[in-house]
């Protein structure tokens, strides 16, 4: 049978080219593809553009990737917070690209490209300076501007539970950016807790289907997962 | 000036939501509205990172990292809660399922525009997060707020001279002296906490009707 189970996240990540545009999956640490992101900076690609809700927190993560000089441009939706300083600085010294998207417009970006769609009009940033110089339609009366699609190369997200065909679940508001994220990039490597054998998730709580994961990497539990304090119906099933 | 205090108001915006409302929070003084919602209200709350029927925070043992709300502190799950990813979170706000949105702001005019993202500081960085879509992202969208600067100077204002975030969304401002509906024919005193009308045409050089 066909396995998309990659045995390590360097494996999964060897492709990624210098250049590359990456979507980072996660809001704050929910879904945040932790080990992933730690492999792209051991990599060595560089010349990045960033697709993520943020830009980093603390000294770790994608703020050690950014603080490495290896990410050109970031898209994102909220860069600022109160440990961004990495991002901040580099900002402010002008060297990092910064596109700011409102975070409905981000995600139905991503979700557009994994659609197909070649463009919409969204209500969400009319009159604002995020939307000068964007084409705008009155459509029924409402106002809308008009926003593309956001395609990447590869798509690093976190999930719950895969299968060695790539299908997901996840895991309460880890969920979040995941499945539009996904669908967007040519390759999807998902760093989930555990893999387990095929037939064994219930295709109705299947989030993402295989068809847009390419590698799936085991991880491990999570440690407030591992401790047993979260244990879910599904593992009281497998138990 | 008779003030209402933050808890009072938040009880103040809890009372007018109606039984059975989807109700987004935004961030801030906002999500203490969610301490004034009676359960036999049977009001639902959004958390637009992709959750419906957010309890209150976790504390203690209940702190679940995969569990947090938009403004990434940990939360529970109430029973019928449900999780949907980021697409489909602001595509429910976008499409006009939510019922009220309630968000702080920097200034907000006569004719309902907002501006809560962006003082247009120069050397700010900028970050919007979800507030432009929450802006338009429910079918009423409420502000919360101090009326006036700590320099005294009017929230409520003809125009705004902050950042947009959205034009014409707004259609109640509940403030610590009195309460304002606003949009295409200006703003109007719904309530007074104590303020005549005449005082608060003088706080906000406004020429409110009453």
């Amino acid at each position: 049978m066909l396995s998309k189970i990659s045995p390590s996240v360097s494996d999964a990540l060897a492709g990624i080219a210098d250049g590359a545009t990456i979507m980072i999956g996660g809001f704050g640490l929910a879904g945040q593809p932790v080990e992933l992101i730690d492999a792209l900076l051991e990599q060595g690609a560089t010349d990045l553009t960033v697709v993520s809700n943020n830009a980093g927190n603390g000294d770790h993560g994608l703020a050690a990737l950014l603080a490495a000089g290896r990410v050109r441009k970031v898209i994102c939706s909220f860069p600022r917070q109160s440990d961004s300083h990495v991002f901040d600085g580099l900002y402010r010294a002008g060297k990092i690209e910064l596109e700011l998207v409102p975070q409905g417009n981000l995600a139905e970006r991503i979700r557009a490209a994994g659609a197909g769609i070649g463009g919409f009009f969204t209500p969400t940033g009319f009159g604002t300076t995020l939307a000068e110089g964007k084409e705008t339609r009155t459509i029924d009366g409402r106002d809308y501007v008009l926003e593309h699609p956001i395609h990447a190369d590869y798509a690093l997200i976190s999930a719950y539970r895969a299968d060695q065909l790539g299908n997901l679940t996840y895991r309460k508001t880890s969920r979040n950016f995941g499945p539009v994220m996904a669908s967007a990039a040519r390759v999807t490597v998902a760093q989930v807790d555990r893999i387990v054998p095929v037939g064994s998730l219930d295709p109705e709580s299947i989030i993402t289907p295989g068809i847009f994961v390419t590698h799936v990497v085991e991880t491990g539990d999570r440690p407030w997962i591992a401790s047993g304090q979260f244990e879910t119906e599904a593992e009281e099933a497998e138990a | 000036m008779t003030r209402l205090s933050r808890p009072d108001l938040a009880k103040r915006i809890a009372a007018d939501i109606p039984v059975g409302a989807y109700v987004n929070l935004g961030i801030g003084a906002p999500t203490l509205v969610a301490d004034y919602l009676p359960e036999d209200r049977n009001i639902t709350l959004h958390t637009e990172n992709g959750m419906l029927g957010m309890g209150p925070a976790a504390e203690g043992d209940q702190i679940d990292p995969d569990l947090i709300n938009a403004g990434k502190i940990p939360v529970t799950e109430l029973p019928g809660a449900a999780y949907f990813h980021h697409a489909d979170s602001f595509g429910m706000m976008r499409g006009g399922h939510l019922d009220v949105c309630v968000l702080g702001a920097f200034q907000v005019s006569v004719k309902g525009d907002l501006a809560n993202w962006n003082t247009g500081a120069p050397d700010a960085i900028p970050a919007v997060g979800g507030a432009m879509d929450l802006a338009i992202g429910a079918k009423s969208v409420w502000v919360m707020m101090d009326l006036l600067t700590k320099q005294g100077e009017s929230k409520l204002v003809e125009q705004c001279s902050y950042p947009l975030t959205g034009v014409g969304c707004v259609s109640r401002v509940y403030t610590d002296l009195a309460v304002f509906e606003v949009g295409a024919e200006g703003a109007t005193v719904l309530e007074s906490f104590g303020e005549s009308m005449d005082e608060l045409r003088r706080l906000t050089g406004i020429d409110l009707k009453g």
